[in-house]
This record gives C-alpha cells, sequence and structure tokens, in this order.
C-alpha cells in the first residue's frame, strides 16, 4: 500500500477533471452495504464523488447518502421503470447520466446488481469495464482477480471513461457522517421497459448477513443431508454469532440455499472469523473465503485442502466436535 | 403466434475447472504449458440447456449454432458442443491472445446478425479472467433484454420466463424474444458426449472467420501490467480437541 502511496498522491493532483459517478444499490429505502463500499473506492480515485440513485425510493435513499462522508452530489432517478434494478432501463439511465455530467469514473458494487447493470452500460458507451476491483492503485490502474483468485491481475485501463464494479470486501464501507450533498433530480431518459419483474423469493434469516458478516461458519458436503446441515450448523452459527455459508457441494446436495454458497461463483465473503466444517477446500471454494483474517477448518481428513489455508485445523468428526463446540461457546 | 428459436451458444476454451493455475515466471498471465483445458463449465450448460429446450418441445427450437472466440485449439470446445448435439459452429480466429470481453461482444453480435438468432444463451462468467460481461455487453449492443444467472429457463410463445439467482435468493423475470440469457451453475447438468456422437461431430460444420472478416477491431481497451501470485498465508496450526480450537482461535482475536 505505502509503496504506491507515492504514484497515488501525484496522480490525483494531476488529475484535477476526474468525476466519479457511483452507482448505489438499495432495497427497502436503504442503500446496501456493498454501496457504501463503492462510495469509499470512488473517494480513493480523487476526484469529487456523485451518487446516483435509480427508483421510486429513490429520495428516501438520497437522504441517507447525502450524510456520507465525501459525496458531494446525490442524483435521484425517481422514475418507477428503475425499481427492481430491471438491467435494461437502470444502464440506459446510466449511460445517459453518465454522459450528461462528464463523468471519468463509473463505480458499482460488484454484487448481482452491479453485474447484470454495469456491463450492459459500458458496451453502450464503447468501453472495456474492469469487474471485481479489490485495490486501486491510481486513477486507470486496478487491481482484480482472476482464475478464481489464484492470481491478481494489475491493469490499466486507457478508454477514456473508466467503469469500475469493486469487491465489497475489499474496501472499508464509507460512514454516513456530516456530509450534506446536494440532492437533485438526474437526466432521466425514460427509457421503455424491456422487461416485466414477476416476483422474488428472498431467503429470510435471523442471522447476520452473509456477505458483511464479521463471522462466517460454512458447511459442506460433510453434514450429509438437509436435516443434518440444519441440525449442526444453524446452532453452531447461532452460538459464535455468525452467518451460515455453504460449499457448492453442500447446496448442489439441497443441504442449504444457493443464495448460501460461498465461491468463485456464489459470495465472495472476508470474515473476521471463517470456519469451514465438512469443507474439503476446492478450488473454487477458496476463491469465496481465502481473505478472511482467521480461517478455521474442522474435517475429519488430515489431507484436505482446506488445512493449507486454515489458520486454527481440527482434525475432528464433525458430527461431534461442533456440537461440542456450540455447548462451549454458547 | 410462436417464434421458432434459433439459438446461438457461445463456448469458451477455458484452464481445466479442477485445475490449480500458477503465475507464470514472467508475471503476465499464467502458466499454460502442459495445462489441461476444456470447454468452461457455464457455457457447458448453455450448450445443455440449448439441447433440453429443443428436446423437451420438438417444434421450439429450429438451430442451434456454436461460436467461439479464440486460438485455433478452440475447435475442440466448439466439437465438443456438436458433439453434444449442437447443429452448426462457427470458429471466430482471433490468434492466442486472450480477447477482452467487449470485443468478443462486437464479434458475437455480428454473428447473431448474420445467423438471424434470436435468442442467445451463454455462461455467466468464463473461470479464467471472470468478468461475467459478455452476456450483458452483447445484449446491449443488440438492444435486447437481458436476464443474467439463469437457474430456470421456460418458454412459451415469444415470452420468455426466467428464474434468475440473486444476492440473498431468487427472482423471476420475463420478457419477449429476441433475447440474451446467461446461465448460473444451478440451471442444469450437463451431458457426457457418447462416442459414436464424438465421431460424427467430425463431420459437423465448423466455419471459420476472422475478427477482420467481421470488421470488429479487436484492439486491447485494458492493458495487463503484471500478474501476481496472491499474498500466501501463513502456516497453520493443527489442534486436537475443541478446547484448544476454541483457545487457538481466541488467540487470534477472531472469536
Amino acid at each position: 500500500m505505502l509503496r504506491n502511496f507515492g504514484t497515488f498522491g501525484k496522480q490525483i493532483s494531476r488529475a484535477r477533471l476526474l468525476s466519479t459517478l457511483t452507482l448505489i444499490e438499495h432495497g427497502n429505502g436503504a442503500a446496501l452495504p456493498g454501496s457504501l463500499s463503492a462510495l469509499a473506492a470512488a473517494k480513493q480515485l480523487g476526484g469529487p464523488v456523485t451518487a446516483l440513485i435509480a427508483g421510486s425510493e429513490g429520495s428516501q435513499v438520497a437522504q441517507q447518502i447525502a450524510k456520507v462522508d465525501g459525496v458531494e452530489k446525490v442524483l435521484v432517478a425517481g422514475n418507477e421503470v428503475y425499481n427492481h434494478s430491471m438491467p435494461e432501463t437502470t444502464s440506459a439511465l446510466l449511460v445517459d447520466v453518465v454522459k450528461a455530467g462528464n463523468f471519468t469514473h463509473v463505480v458499482a458494487p460488484s454484487s448481482a446488481f452491479g453485474r447484470a447493470v454495469v456491463p450492459r452500460a459500458a458496451a453502450l458507451l464503447d468501453v472495456q469495464p474492469v469487474t471485481d476491483v479489490i485495490k486501486i492503485e491510481g486513477e486507470d490502474t486496478f487491481v482484480r482477480p482472476i482464475f478464481a483468485g489464484n492470481a491478481l491481475s494489475t491493469v490499466k485501463s486507457t478508454d477514456a471513461i473508466k467503469v469500475l464494479t469493486v469487491r465489497g470486501t475489499a474496501f472499508d464501507a464509507a460512514t454516513e457522517g456530516s456530509g450534506s450533498a446536494a440532492v437533485e433530480d438526474a437526466v432521466d431518459p425514460k427509457p421503455a421497459p424491456q422487461s416485466e419483474w414477476v416476483s422474488e423469493q428472498i431467503v429470510k434469516s435471523e442471522r447476520p448477513d452473509l456477505g458483511t458478516a464479521d463471522r462466517v461458519v460454512s458447511g459442506g458436503r460433510g453434514l450429509k443431508s438437509k436435516e443434518q446441515f440444519e441440525a449442526v450448523m444453524y446452532p453452531f452459527a447461532d452460538a459464535v454469532g455468525a452467518a451460515v455459508g455453504a460449499s457448492r457441494a453442500a447446496v448442489d446436495s439441497g443441504f442449504a440455499d444457493n443464495s448460501l454458497q460461498v465461491g468463485q461463483t456464489g459470495k465472495v465473503v472476508a470474515p473476521e472469523l471463517y470456519v469451514a466444517v465438512g469443507i474439503s477446500g476446492a478450488i473454487q471454494h477458496l476463491a469465496g473465503m481465502k481473505d478472511s483474517k482467521v480461517i478455521a477448518a474442522i474435517n475429519k481428513d488430515a489431507d484436505a485442502p482446506i488445512f493449507h489455508v486454515a489458520d486454527v485445523g481440527l482434525v475432528a468428526d464433525l458430527f461431534e466436535a461442533v456440537p461440542e463446540l456450540t455447548n462451549k461457546l454458547k | 403466434m410462436s417464434t421458432k428459436l434459433r439459438i446461438m451458444v457461445p463456448v469458451k476454451r477455458v484452464v481445466d475447472a479442477a485445475i490449480r493455475p500458477r503465475v507464470n515466471k514472467a508475471q503476465t498471465g499464467i502458466e499454460t504449458q502442459g495445462v489441461k483445458y476444456s470447454i468452461n463449465p457455464f457455457c457447458d450448460i448453455a450448450v445443455e440447456e440449448a439441447l433440453r429446450l429443443r428436446e423437451g418441445n420438438k417444434d421450439l427450437v429450429e438451430s442451434i449454432h456454436a461460436v467461439s472466440v479464440g486460438g485455433k485449439k478452440s475447435q475442440e470446445v466448439l466439437r465438443t458442443a456438436l458433439a453434444k448435439g449442437v447443429d452448426t459452429s462457427t470458429l471466430v480466429d482471433v490468434g492466442e491472445k486472450e480477447v477482452e470481453t467487449l470485443s468478443v461482444a462486437k464479434v458475437l453480435a455480428k454473428l447473431v446478425e448474420q445467423q438471424k438468432s434470436n435468442f442467445v444463451l451463454l455462461g455467466k462468467q468464463a473461470i479464467d479472467s471472470d468478468a461475467n460481461h459478455t452476456g450483458q455487453m452483447l445484449a446491449g449492443l443488440l438492444g435486447w433484454p437481458q436476464a443474467t444467472n439463469a437457474a430456470k429457463i421456460e418458454i412459451s410463445g415469444d415470452e420468455v420466463t426466467v428464474t434468475r439467482e440473486i444476492d440473498g435468493g431468487e427472482e423471476v423475470v420475463k420478457a419477449k424474444l429476441p433475447m440474451i440469457v446467461t446461465t448460473d451453475l444451478r440451471l442444469n447438468e450437463p451431458r457426457y458426449a457418447s462416442l459414436p456422437n464424438i465421431m460424427k461431430a467430425k463431420k459437423k460444420p465448423l466455419d471459420t472467420v476472422t475478427a477482420d472478416s467481421l470488421g470488429v477491431d479487436i484492439t486491447p481497451r485494458v492493458e495487463i501490467l503484471k500478474v501476481a501470485e496472491p499474498p500466501a498465508r501463513g502456516a497453520g496450526v493443527t489442534v486436537e480437541t475443541t478446547d484448544d480450537f476454541i483457545a487457538k482461535i481466541k488467540e487470534k482475536g477472531a472469536l
């Protein structure tokens, strides 16, 4: 970090005209945590930061975002055509707002929302986007993981507009503070809807949100069944104060809902503590959790690859060890 | 009035999912010598879904065309797709260098026009670049509706209903053809090609064109400055009892 600081500082002072638009993802009238991380990344770029909020709840969310430190302006497109973040209309809005404001940078969270909307908008702007940025080294230079996190690629964008999605766990969320950004109406292209939102099914849970939890306990194929997964992992999660995650094997076998999958193609988490239970540690799973601060693993196979990344390993039968741990931690 | 589907399935040749890639000495990319390559798993799911759409309703699908943008060896993944049941294919030979997703989307947009495709099924991401762009960019360039991360696809008349994987659960969206859909892992379980079908696939059409001949400039916009190994984690400890397990985690300040 420090090593790059010198050049980074210089780039900022050179880039007077740099200005960043951050696309805010929200739900139930509040910005999602990934958007606050995106604002933090936008601030690191150095120029003024404008936030764009789309949808009929936009003005409510704008009240929150206007208080975030470092945000200069909040643009609201309150048109309900942007509700449910439909990618066709939201990308059309993003393109017009970028053009109208002459933004040099666009930053969005690397969530399902950001990934659906941003590449579409980038293609319309004729820009090659950079996905899942974990580090900003300068106004045009970014680091992103490739090959399931087995390599880190440092890339330099030569496009006039830099379009980025950023990994939430790699940037500390910008905080709500004493900011008082101006709230204005955004340019609205009033696009015609091309697809229709029908319904959604969100998995409800009393436990912390998987993507942002400080602690995560994850179960794998070793749990053997949905009943045992729930009987062993849920009380354990509650004792640890953790969110529940799962490996792809556990999801494929129907032990846990797909939205709990941690890995290259599921959620990427980086909690203070990650406890892998009955998970062998395939490449695709490691991609989703290996930046956790402390990794602990419980597996009866002493040769399981998970032990190569674990800070603390317990070679034991999970059906004995986990209930024991649950009791001791209660 | 129902529209017959002319499906295009783009497929990518990538380092096999089971292999742990290693960064090369020059730090310009990953080691490719002697490494096993396969069809990208998400593309395999897209091929499977195209075939199932045809098998599920014999009047629904007119044709299935596979496309790969890559070097000569990408013929292998097209042959795999043909062996599974795809009708025809095109290799867009762009040499050995990785082509950016924007360029791939532009190439695909041209081919969609040529093939008169009205439904493009892609994987949600390639497991090498992990970009998760191409389907969305293609949809943008064509001005078509998109549904990414599909866990279920139903087609009735010219209306496509897709159940999408989203953060926290799933949502259902629908749109009219023509449309772009990208596949998630849960969509289906790809089949294996049988030996007789692999033999038959050798006789199926595989045209080769270049990006130039399609009028697409594939000059990269993003320069790769360096590819490095991620920082290694320090060696861990293995403990015998649950008490020690808790004690060690507490020692590290995580409990």
